[in-house]
């Protein structure tokens, strides 16, 4: 080989590896399952374009994914939710949550407040059948209304501080996972959560839990409950970026969390709530 | 239903009160975590009824010594056993070792656990029986004198500066011992008292409740094994001991029964958002079990009958009745009180609005079977190690001659 035959040779081989290289690092992000929650881990980490959701932006291409640049949360305008549990399917279905009609990751819940201050609630996503209109004889309804509930990605997750493995963890976005292939099954984070958003997944005895769809999120995608609601009761977004829908949302309305006296500073903002959600 | 699905979930559905989140229709913590504290409860007793002989000087117990550190070592080998077997991933188990996380209550299990039975029972076991075994394995031929010889790490030194030695290593590891076995029980008691989600566990007397009934249900443990040994082995009941151990369980009662107290006229006048749904808790689900068993047979005819033992004069047969009696229906109450503990706060919704259902396993793995195996087993490991290390003392053994 002369001098000119090892130079073409390089020339061709460097573009070549750089192009092996990006494509073998889209082939493994694409491995990512929902369910797979240390691939997700890794997702965070790894060198992939991604767009900020909720902004409705492109992500600067082929920059890296830095998940400390970021804060995700949710926000849920209980005004326009219409009870109508896409968002619970769409969840089971991208998530793979068992098909239990008691096992969910994202439910509604119906309130219904009478006279007299009576409150009655239905989880609707346990028995998704058209409701007809109030009977008759139930017409001292003061005021009645859809309330959408999912894990809370607490900034200060008691799941998160009781796992004895360090199984369940906070991501430096603000997402609270389980990783699957740590997790002992100890049921402890299930207990802890004051939300009941964790269940235990026979599939595979581990705890299981929203993830704010972490594997859509960091390709710059929205979660499957707020892709899919109709009425955009449900906005995703980041707090750290001042164009998000989420930074909007709080601006524009008046916000409350569930169960705030117990300190674990959930990131799921709901405007309109009413006292008596729970 | 998906594969592993517990059976009868869906039934559940139908058997609830009121509103519960949808993914609370399952109860998590079943009958085997009603067990370990139950199990780790007779372990923290029965060492505190032995460090009443070597720390507090308590001679007339000194014959349930052995008995009582025995007794503790038995339950505490198979305490781990309902915990790893409710776990959905048992061979993940040894990451709590490796991997703790240290904000986790749970997480310290581990650590617990290994230091009190390597750090505590077995070195004051050991040096407890040094000297005896080291005579044992002198005497003896065959299996039982090689067992011997093992288990006395092949000592040999009977000389009265190493029994003095031996003394004094016991008396040391009783004090570092006492707090230890408050640190075990205590510790438990945490793990349920520090979950603020749960205003039924969620409370700060929760590890002293759970360490003062331990003591109760440890010393009511010995008592009835001491009384059945004796009665298999045809003895005679030392009565000033058995008097004694009766009266110390006497205030451990009244001080158990009286944070019990504290802790519920506490709630019930603190009026909490949560008072209304443990209200109906205690009156529809848990009425039988708190207010029959626990508090009615487990606490106040026990106490009655202790009393009365105390203050009139029976006889020494009609005593042992009374006593056998009172300590029977302690273990019942105290099984009914980690009951109630557990199951119970699994029974109401974190919504506050409403109650579930719990249908214990009959043949599953955390069923009542594996339930009633895991708690008849430290019965059959006490039972081999009375076997191999005797319960009385060398000198007791073999009375010099006259």
């Amino acid at each position: 080989m002369n001098k000119r035959q090892f130079l073409k040779g390089m020339m061709l081989f460097f573009p070549a590896s750089v192009l092996i290289e990006t494509l073998a690092k889209q082939a493994g992000g694409g491995d990512t399952t929902a369910t797979d929650s240390r691939t997700a881990r890794q997702a965070a980490g790894a060198a992939e374009p991604a767009a900020a959701p909720g902004t409705g932006e492109a992500g600067a291409g082929g920059t890296a994914y830095d998940a400390s640049g970021h804060w995700y949360g949710m926000g849920i305008e209980i005004d326009k939710c219409i009870g109508c549990n896409r968002c619970a399917v769409a969840c089971k279905t991208e998530n793979n949550v068992p098909p239990e009609p008691f096992f969910f990751r994202t439910w509604v819940e119906r309130y219904t407040i009478k006279g007299g201050g009576e409150t009655a609630v239905e989880c609707i996503s346990l028995d998704p059948k058209p409701r007809g209109e109030a009977a008759p004889e139930d017409r001292d309804v003061l005021r009645t209304f859809f309330v959408p509930k999912l894990c809370n990605h607490c900034a200060h997750p008691p799941c998160v501080q009781v796992c004895p493995v360090g199984a369940t963890f906070s991501t430096r976005d603000g997402v609270v996972l389980v990783d699957s292939r740590r997790c002992i099954g100890c049921r402890y984070c299930i207990q802890a959560c004051p939300y009941g958003a964790r269940f235990f997944n026979h599939g595979t005895n581990t705890a299981d839990k929203c993830t704010f769809c972490y594997h859509r999120v960091v390709r710059g995608l929205l979660p499957a409950c707020v892709e899919v609601c109709p009425t955009q009761a449900r906005i995703f977004g980041d707090l750290k970026s001042r164009a998000s829908r989420l930074v909007r949302f709080e601006r524009m309305n008046n916000i409350n969390v569930l169960k705030p006296a117990l300190n674990t500073e959930p990131k799921v903002y709901y405007a309109q709530l009413d006292g008596e959600v729970r | 239903m998906s594969p592993g699905v517990p059976k009868g979930l869906s039934d559940l559905l139908n058997q609830v009160i009121g509103y519960i989140y949808p993914n609370e229709i399952e109860i998590h913590w079943s009958l085997l975590i009603v067990v370990y504290p139950y199990l780790t409860g007779l372990v923290a007793g029965a060492f505190i009824l032995a460090s009443l002989v070597k720390v507090f000087n308590v001679k007339e117990v000194q014959p349930t010594y052995r008995l009582s550190l025995l007794t503790a070592l038995a339950f505490l080998l198979v305490a781990p056993f309902p915990l790893l077997l409710h776990l959905g991933h048992p061979e993940r188990s040894f990451e709590i070792f490796l991997t703790p996380q240290l904000t986790s209550a749970m997480a310290m299990f581990g650590f617990v656990y290994a230091w009190y039975l390597m750090g505590v029972l077995l070195l004051e076991i050991w040096f407890e029986y040094r000297h005896h075994l080291t005579v044992l394995a002198g005497r003896e031929r065959g299996l039982m004198g090689w067992i011997h010889r093992v288990l006395s790490l092949f000592s040999k030194d009977v000389s009265p500066e190493s029994r003095a030695f031996d003394r004094k290593a016991i008396r040391v590891i009783t004090v570092i011992g006492i707090p230890s076995a408050f640190l075990l029980h205590g510790y438990v008691g945490f793990i349920f008292g520090s979950v603020k989600a749960n205003p039924w566990w969620g409370s700060v007397l929760m590890p002293i409740v759970f360490l003062m009934s331990a003591i109760v249900s440890g010393i009511a443990m010995v008592i009835l094994l001491y009384m059945v040994i004796n009665l298999v082995r045809n003895e005679k009941i030392d009565m000033p001991c058995l008097d004694r151990m009766v009266s110390f369980l006497f205030y451990a009662v009244i001080v158990d029964f009286s944070l019990e107290a504290l802790d519920f006229i506490h709630r019930l006048y603190q009026s909490e958002e949560s008072v209304k749904i443990l209200g109906q808790l205690i009156s529809v689900k848990l009425f039988v079990n708190l207010v029959v068993l626990q508090i009615l047979l487990g606490m106040l005819v026990p106490l009655v009958i202790l009393a009365l033992a105390r203050i009139r004069r029976f006889n020494d047969d009609m005593r042992k009745f009374l006593y056998f009696t009172s300590v029977l229906l302690i273990q019942l109450g105290i099984f009914s009180t980690r009951w109630n503990v557990v199951i119970g706060g699994q029974l109401f919704s974190k919504s506050f609005r409403g109650l579930m259902a719990y249908k214990m396993e009959i043949t599953g793995m955390e069923g009542l079977l594996t339930s009633v195996v895991l708690l008849i087993v430290p019965f059959i490991v006490l039972a081999i190690l009375i076997r191999i290390l005797p319960t009385k003392r060398l000198e007791e053994e073999l009375p010099e001659p006259a």
